[in-house]
């Protein structure tokens, strides 16, 4: 079980907010985090990598991850903008995390890379990078895997294709995750509960049917 | 005949400042980069100071703090036998101070260039921030960084006033190219001067054709 209850004052799209979270996450789940820009998804993506601060505490697993820092969290992160190794292969991305071959393979293979293994990342297409973005965080096997709008930038074919990846991938690893998404389809197709947030705080939080149906007549998420 | 000993030792003092301050300004310029510290506007101005400082000014202070009667050079004259006015070693110091900002500037616009999150993956993936300097951060500024080297050694290469002040004109230890040409023109014997200056041009040119060729052909692959 993963335990968050964190506070954090934070520049909302409409002034100075307090990001105040409390939930509890079941280990194995996939979680979406949907709201308008500027909610707090972000920053409680980034405050469960150990990329930001906030008061409060943050348990996995029966440890407290509070005061941990990023490099010792296990945690796999996929950015919006891929922030892959410019100066790396697709394969020496991936192994910059941990040199293990076997992994790798596996890996290139469920997402169909495995061709791409030895190419410049620079010279990828934007799905190919997301792909690459996805493997390389699941690379230490991680306890949480964080991905921040990985579809928003990819054009519609790409989505679908990476969202089969994404599904593949929870499905062979098992992985805890939670995703920040605007894209009600892939939420739909993906999640196991979904939690909207607004101005920092959870306006909704349940199973994609219940929330789905809820939000569809908000025209931020449809 | 040419003596080309002057040349010898202009290289060999860019090289060694060179190398030195790459070790020194590497870890200085990525912490000014990183760095949300109030302080930060205080080091950088002190770094730039030696571009806007007269080299005379620099050099005064320099002679001062490495003359053998001030506390810094007494120590190093005493404990190590270095004496850091009017040779070589001397030369090295004044020129770190000298070629400072060369060497800080272009790695901290380099790193303040790099993208965050591509540093944040490293930290994620585990790794020190040592490590995602070595690994991350430096392989992707190879612009900044060639232009960081070559600069900072064209740079010491063309140095004068401070040399010329904290080292004076001893033939084989202190006298570089530049201050050759300076006391070739003094006594009128502009045919070597010529020889000399244009040698330091010629240099000059093809080193920074080379980084700006570098660094259109790093641009081209870049974009494709």
């Amino acid at each position: 079980m993963i335990k968050v209850d964190i506070k954090k004052r934070l520049q909302g799209s409409q002034g100075l907010m307090l990001l105040d979270i409390n939930l509890e996450i079941e280990e194995g789940s996939f979680t979406v985090l949907m709201g308008e820009s500027g909610s707090g998804k972000t920053s409680l993506l980034r405050v469960l990598a150990g990329l930001e601060k906030a008061e409060g505490k943050i348990v996995v697993g029966g440890q407290s991850w509070q005061d941990m820092p990023a490099q010792k969290r296990e945690i796999g992160f996929v950015f919006q903008d891929y922030a892959l190794f410019e100066n790396m292969s697709v394969e020496e991305n991936l192994r910059f995390v941990k040199d293990d071959k076997v992994l790798v393979d596996k890996l290139l293979s469920l997402t169909e890379l495995t061709g791409l293994a030895s190419r410049n990342v620079k010279g990828l297409s934007g799905g190919q990078k997301q792909r690459v973005s996805l493997c390389r965080a699941m690379m230490n096997k991680p306890k949480l895997l964080l991905m921040d709008e990985p579809l928003s930038s990819l054009d519609e074919k790409m989505r679908e294709k990476l969202q089969v990846e994404i599904a593949k991938l929870h499905k062979a690893f098992g992985t805890t995750t939670i995703m920040v998404s605007h894209d009600a389809k892939a939420s739909y197709a993906l999640a196991d509960r979904i939690i909207v947030l607004e101005q920092g705080k959870v306006l909704k939080d349940g199973t994609k049917d219940e929330i789905l149906q809820k939000v569809t007549t908000l025209t931020y998420c449809l | 005949m040419i003596d080309f000993t002057p040349f010898i030792l202009s290289f060999k003092l860019a090289g060694l400042t060179t190398v030195i301050l790459f070790v020194l300004a590497l870890p200085f310029a990525w912490w000014l980069s990183q760095t949300e510290s109030k302080s930060k506007p205080v080091f950088e101005a002190l770094t730039a100071l030696p571009i806007v400082l007269p080299p005379s000014v620099l050099g005064f202070y320099i002679l001062v703090v490495l003359s053998p009667h001030s506390a810094v050079g007494g120590f190093f004259e005493d404990l190590f036998g270095l004496k850091l006015v009017f040779s070589f070693t001397g030369l090295v110091v004044a020129s770190c101070f000298y070629s400072l900002p060369f060497m800080v500037q272009p790695l901290q616009s380099g790193f303040e260039a790099l993208n965050r999150h591509m540093l944040e993956a490293s930290y994620l993936a585990g790794k020190s921030k040592l490590q995602t300097l070595w690994h991350v951060a430096l392989p992707n500024i190879k612009p900044s960084l060639i232009t960081a080297l070559i600069i900072t050694f064209a740079h010491t290469v063309g140095e004068f006033g401070v040399v010329l002040m904290v080292g004076g004109s001893i033939p084989n230890e202190t006298k570089v190219a530049s201050v050759a040409i300076y006391e070739m023109v003094e006594v009128l014997e502009y045919g070597k001067a010529h020889i000399y200056s244009g040698i330091m041009v010629g240099m000059s040119f093809f080193v920074l054709l080379g980084v700006y060729i570098f660094n259109h052909q790093h641009k081209k692959i870049g974009i494709h």
